[in-house]
């Protein structure tokens, strides 16, 4: 009874998805002024040739300022965790 | 516990060659496909690579966690530094600074469709490479203090 249900909730889900995805034009998107933008002067503005690099670096240098903080919490809080396991096993290595 | 001399010979191998890879990865982002996160990512994976085929000790002994630290911090100290020079330079925060100005990374971009010289981009290279420090660090980091846990479980 669970499993049946589980795949009518699963189909119903795939369905509605796929219902909206139907009605879109793919290749051909609404909004593509910045797209345009970047692609005519981000060699001029970044001296960059790889255009997704000009706008990782240079025109949302920020999003990857915050990007290379959230790896730095990341291990910070992976060192803060776990510190104490490692501490616990250089004491058995002395024993 | 040791993987069979054939999994140890093989990585390494490949472990010279995927090191090559990361850093050109890293080093060529505002060329090609690829930048600091991917490349370092690469380089990380080196790093798991040689964990799995060889003994947990051994590698401890010589890769230290205090070294891939201070590679992360560096990396990310690299980048803010570098982001902050442009407000030295009169321009904004993330500014390019080194575009056009000669010296290293300084060459003038060609417009249009070319292949690209690496000599080229400011600081966006700079920025490649302090991102690449930061993941490489931090996922070696990662995956050798969870690794240090299992052990202990097992």
């Amino acid at each position: 009874m669970k499993k049946v249900l589980t795949w009518i909730f699963v189909a119903v889900f795939a369905a509605s998805l796929l219902l909206c995805a139907a009605g879109l034009e793919f290749g051909a998107p609404a909004y593509r002024d910045m797209d345009d933008y970047m692609i005519a002067h981000g060699q001029e503005e970044t001296g960059a040739n790889n255009i997704v690099t000009a706008v990782v670096f240079d025109y949302r240098g920020f999003d990857t300022l915050g990007e290379a903080t959230v790896l730095f919490t990341a291990v910070l809080g992976i060192g803060l965790v776990l510190r104490t396991l490692a501490m616990e096993d250089e004491e058995y290595e002395y024993e | 516990m040791n993987m069979s001399s054939l999994v140890r010979t093989g990585a390494g191998i490949l472990m010279p060659f995927l090191l090559v890879f990361g850093f050109y990865i890293v080093l060529h982002g505002h060329l090609t496909p690829g930048g600091g996160f991917q490349g370092g990512a690469v380089i990380a994976t080196a790093f798991v690579l040689l964990m799995v085929a060889y003994s947990y000790e051994i590698i401890w002994e010589r890769i230290s966690l205090e070294f891939l630290k201070n590679t992360e911090t560096l990396g990310l100290m690299l980048f803010i530094l570098t982001a902050l020079i442009a407000l030295v330079a009169g321009l904004a925060f993330f500014g390019n600074w080194l575009l056009g100005a000669g010296g290293l990374f300084g060459t003038p971009v060609s417009y249009g469709i070319n292949p690209g010289d690496l000599n080229t981009g400011g600081v966006i290279p700079i920025l490649n490479i302090a991102v690449g420090l930061d993941v490489l660090g931090a996922m070696s980091v990662i995956i050798l203090t969870m690794l240090f846990a299992v052990r202990r479980d097992a």
